[in-house]
């Protein structure tokens, strides 16, 4: 097994290994693997040796190089890159060059991380499969028949394919837990407003969090840790204090009340649902109690979910009109311009997400839909503070199955979107949400359990994510 | 002005919404300076420019400014939300404006026009501005271009819209109106009100109805960029829609624009979707809602408004002003003179001359205003108030004054006035009333019609040499003596 | 979990091909007859699994636009660098004399 981002660091911050020599092997492997993959839609292998030298150079200089010196990052299309560009796989924005780095990034860098590249996933965001992207889709590394899940599928595959150690995505509906689950990596989504989403192009901006996906538990906590923190650049940054996130993933689960929602077991593909009832046990045998809690309302979260997301998508996309940057299709009066543009440099779901939100918002429609949908939301967090009256954390399934197959659901937009309805609810409620890998079903693909937990409730959350992943079949020298 | 702006028959019913410019450093969502005319797309950043992952956030001074207009107005400063309204055009980097709906942070209020009439204030809310876009070759405007060029420095500059109940019902009031809302923005520190460079910018909605009747329907105006156009404008409007309807037709809601050269206002193709703005709270923003301190703070901050400054003149002249010296009140604090006024009459300077002198004269040299010297000015009108000194000797000397100051007599001296005698005024007025008993008389019974007879006379036995003013209030003095 | 009673909303009416066509104009997208056919029956059914919300009575709920609970975010009236002109304007499609560059404007219709 390769070693885990925190390891790396250690051994760079050590001088025992060189930043050089740790970005090489990256950039090396993805060489060698990516092909068959397409994780990555552009590697910064130049960038990223200049970038690693300078690591090198603080190390030798006796400065602190930072909690992730050294380690090799991949980042979703989806975050500002200065320079660099940055397309969130759209022919719309192919080319783009922003002038500025998204706030995470700078973080990433400031903390010694050294970017390799940018990752594919489905255009701007939406999709569950990363097959919604303009440069074609991204395979899932542990069969390369079946899709990595989405919309982070290619940082989530950089990291089960081995490329990098670490990676961050953007979750709006689950884009970070469900192509975790799928690709058997950790993937986290934090409280709203932890992270900023300054330089992170939006695709429904009350949902949208950046978060980060590894190969362990302790490396996403780390990663986390780094991001996390306010941003005056983003009005919806919290000024809570950071919590100790990393000692928590050691911490257990003794006396924790855990509810295992009965909703995400008993919807979901019956070898999923067994996976999940093994790790609810193996988290009373860790010392917690566990029990069955349903909330009800969650059976309505998918419906307000693919009513809101892209109410506000349709307003966030409208910018893509070629007059700043990006695709410019000619046409002889702006008016037409702007129309030749988007429709040839959108793709098929974008276009359907544009007019199912542009039409949610129009005269008439408003209170029937986008109203409805928002006391819907309410009705979903209402479920969620009775569940959190009684227990710290709550268990289920990230996804109702394991990875489907390129093409499965392609033609049926409402069956792909049927994929995020797990994930959902914590999005639309605001709260952190974890995918932790937890054994295969039958044919051998990963299932992810999905741990979550109040506003602000990381800490509990890394402790049930590193009890979780302690306790996996194959952990700690098992069947791995 | 005329009074009379609507066409025979017709009542003309008018609602404002004027648009105005905060003067702020920086922009309402980002931190690019706030200036007018700097090169194109030097004051622009991510945020400005709608750059995809950019964010807004709100300026603290924007929404200060806010509630001085709202305090100024009277309106109830209530908890807000931004907004999003969908803008498609080049002009606006992120195709929706971000503005406020139906939770705009002033709510209600009233402005008092000079005359008294108070025209009712439906809200006032923060929006920001759009960008720039020049029509290049053809024409040179739109329609008829080649190409649009744009540039983004004033995209996302802070603006209040100030949207006004249909109370306005004349084109002079209209601009009554502008005029006063002006000189409060301008009092407040919230906004320079240059109509000029844009600052200031009014949507007139115009309808007409017969004395009595429902409103009509109305149409709007976008974009009047100066007092002139603004009356114009409504004038033309309020006619064209009296002949549409005289006509037996009906007129459309409908935009309207105005040209100004041709003097006309002519629809903006409307579209069907045109309306459809697709309203919803600005996800990238949090509510506003100041607190009871903060909005006491701002109330606090206020220099004294524009009506409290003229009730303030109207107190020291004293009794009912007559018109003449209510437009003197109005002209004197718009152009900020009531400070040398009310400087000028506690150093012993008669009220009603300090007003006129410098409503006109001081009023026409503003640039030197400001160093006019208060001791001076009350000094001169002292002396015209006296007789010592005619209404032309005294303006000749303020216009010396203005230049290079000094002491008032000295420069009447040098100017070659000689002050008329007291008492040889006396006499000669004391001799003009022995020659027409008959006029003195009728004078004293209350007749002042024969008050102008009597000062000519004296003014031609005295070659034009003594004062109007100061022989007015002699015999003024004369007869009250005599009653 | 409460069901029908007084808040309970009609069920909107199927979304047809007019409407997909009239939103895809207010979007500034153009379809063509086959995608025109293909987003109706696809954006159709979506909104009929939504639809289900008209059957929820949540009209005593506040509508959640946002996941906290912020208020009054504001940053000081102080500025903050700027982008280069050079650098904003070598991405746009066209641009001249400092300014981005668009074909003619036929109406002032926004
Ligand atoms: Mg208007
Ligand atoms: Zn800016």
């Amino acid at each position: 097994m390769s070693p885990s981002a925190l390891e790396l660091a250690g051994a760079v911050r050590s001088g025992e290994r060189s930043a050089r020599e740790v970005v090489e092997g990256s950039l090396r492997a993805i060489a060698g693997g990516d092909h068959a993959i397409h994780a990555f839609l552009e590697v910064l292998a130049d960038r990223a040796l200049a970038d690693a030298d300078r690591v090198d150079a603080a190390v030798a200089a006796g400065s602190d190089p930072g909690a992730l010196a050294g380690v090799p990052v991949a980042l979703k299309d989806n975050l500002c890159t200065r320079g660099v560009p940055t397309t969130c796989s759209s022919r719309i924005l192919a080319g783009w060059r922003p002038p500025y780095d998204a706030t995470v990034v700078e973080r990433l860098r400031a903390a010694g991380a050294v970017i390799v590249g940018k990752t594919n996933m489905d255009e701007f965001a939406m999709g569950s499969s990363t097959e919604n992207s303009c440069s074609g889709p991204s395979r899932n590394p542990h069969d390369h028949g079946r899709v990595p899940g989405g919309s982070s599928g290619g940082s989530a595959a950089a990291v089960a394919a081995g490329f990098v150690p670490l990676s961050l995505g953007s979750d709006t509906g689950g884009s970070i837990r469900q192509p975790a689950a799928f690709c058997g990596v950790v993937g986290m989504k934090p409280t709203y407003g932890l992270v900023s989403r300054y330089g992170l192009v939006a695709f429904a901006s009350s949902l949208d969090q950046v978060g980060p996906l590894g190969a362990t538990v302790a490396d996403v906590a780390a990663t986390f840790e780094v991001i996390a923190g306010h941003d005056a650049r983003d009005s919806t940054s919290l000024r809570a204090p950071a919590p100790d996130i990393l000692a928590s993933v050691g911490e257990g689960v003794v006396g924790k009340r855990i509810g295992l929602v009965t909703e995400l077991v008993d919807g979901v593909d019956h070898e999923v649902a067994a996976r999940v009832r093994e790790a609810a046990e193996a988290m009373t045998a860790a010392g917690a109690s566990v029990e069955e809690v349903s909330i009800p309302q969650f059976r309505y979260g998918l419906a307000a979910y693919y009513l809101i997301a892209p109410a506000e998508a349709s307003s966030n996309l409208a910018r893509f009109d070629g007059v700043r940057y990006g695709l410019r299709v000619e046409a002889p009066d702006v008016a037409a311009m702007n129309v030749a543009t988007r429709t040839a440099g959108f793709g098929a779901e974008v276009k359907r997400r544009i007019m199912l939100g542009t039409y949610a918002l129009s005269a008439g429609y408003y209170d029937a839909y986008y109203a409805r949908a928002q006391r819907v939301r309410t009705l979903v967090s209402d479920g969620f503070a009775y569940a959190y009256a009684k227990f710290d954390a709550l268990l289920g399934a990230t996804t109702p199955t394991t990875a489907f197959a390129l093409g499965e659901h392609t033609e049926d937009p409402l069956s792909m979107y049927l994929s995020d309805t797990c994930t959902v609810p914590a999005s639309l409620a605001g709260h952190p949400a974890i995918s932790v890998p937890f054994g295969t079903d039958r044919a051998g693909l990963p299932v992810g359990i999905q741990a979550m937990a109040p506003a602000l409730g990381e800490a509990t959350l890394f402790a049930l994510a590193g009890a979780l992943e302690r306790a996996a079949p194959g952990a700690a020298g098992g069947d791995r | 002005m005329s009074e009379t702006s609507a066409p025979a028959g017709w009542e003309l019913v008018v609602g404002l919404e004027v648009h105005c410019e905060l003067a702020t450093r920086t922009k309402l969502f980002c931190g690019c300076p706030n200036a007018f005319g700097a090169e194109p797309n030097t004051n622009v950043c991510p945020v400005c420019l709608g750059l995809p992952g950019s964010l807004p956030v709100l300026n603290r001074r924007a929404v200060e400014l806010a509630m001085r207009i709202g305090a100024a107005l009277h309106a109830e400063i209530a908890p807000s939300v931004f907004h999003r309204k969908y803008y498609f055009y080049p002009d606006m980097p992120k195709d929706f404006q971000i503005s406020q709906y139906d939770a705009p942070i002033n709510r209600g209020g009233r402005l008092e026009l000079p005359d008294g009439l108070v025209v009712g204030i439906e809200r006032a809310h923060l929006v920001e501005d759009t960008g720039k876009t020049t029509h290049v070759g053809g024409t040179g405007r739109i329609g008829g271009a080649d190409y649009a060029l744009v540039d983004y420095n004033r995209a996302g500059v802070p603006l209040v819209e100030i949207v006004s109940a249909p109370d306005i019902r004349s084109a002079a009031q209209a601009r009554a109106y502008a005029g006063e809302l002006r000189a409060i923005l301008v009092a407040t520190g919230s906004s320079d009100g240059r109509m000029e460079e844009g600052s200031m910018r009014v949507d007139a909605n115009v309808s007409v109805r017969r004395p009595g009747a429902p409103f009509g329907t109305r149409c709007e105006i976008k974009n009047l960029n100066s007092m002139r156009s603004l009356g114009r404008a409504i004038e033309f409007e309020a006619a064209r829609q009296a002949e549409v309807l005289e006509g037996g037709g009906t007129v459309t809601q409908q935009t309207r624009h105005w040209d100004e050269d041709r003097g006309v206002t002519l629809p903006m193709r409307s579209k069907e979707e045109a309306d459809d703005y697709r309203y919803f709270p600005e996800p990238d923003l949090v509510p506003l809602a100041p607190d009871g301190r903060w909005q006491a703070e701002v109330a606090a901050s206020i220099e004294p408004l524009p009506a409290e400054r003229r009730a303030a003149l109207h107190r020291l002249v004293g009794g009912e002003p007559t018109p003449a010296q209510a437009d003197q009140v109005r002209s004197v604090v718009a152009s900020d003179l009531d400070t040398l006024v009310v400087a000028a009459c506690e150093r012993g300077a008669p009220a009603p001359l300090a007003l006129v002198r410098a409503a006109n004269e001081v009023a026409a040299d503003l640039t030197r205003a400001p160093d006019l010297d208060p001791d001076a000015f009350a000094k001169l009108l002292m002396l015209e108030g006296s007789g010592e000194l005619s209404a032309s000797q005294s303006k000749a000397v303020l216009a010396e004054l203005l230049v290079g100051g000094g002491d008032p007599a000295e420069v009447a001296r040098r100017l070659g006035f000689e002050p008329m005698d007291r008492g040889a005024l006396d006499e000669v007025i004391a001799q003009v009333i022995a020659e027409h008993p008959e006029d003195w008389a009728r004078f004293v019974a209350g007749e002042d019609k024969l008050k102008g007879p009597l000062i000519g006379a004296v003014r031609r036995a005295t070659d034009n040499q003594a004062d109007p003013a100061a022989v007015a209030r002699h015999l003024d003095g004369l007869r009250a003596a005599r009653a | 979990m409460t069901a029908g009673g007084a808040g309970r909303a009609s069920r909107p009416p199927a979304i047809g091909p007019e409407q997909v066509r009239h939103v895809a104009r207010l979007a500034r997208l153009e379809l063509g007859d086959e995608e025109l056919s293909r987003f109706t029956s696809q954006l159709a059914s979506v909104l009929d699994y939504a639809a289900e919300l008209a059957e929820l009575d949540v009209e005593e709920l506040e509508p959640m636009s946002h996941p906290l609970p912020l208020r009054n975010v504001l940053r000081e009236d102080e500025p903050s660098p700027q982008v280069e002109r050079d650098e904003v304007l070598a991405e746009a499609p066209a641009a001249e004399s400092g300014r981005f560059r668009v074909p003619r404007i036929l109406s002032e219709e926004r």
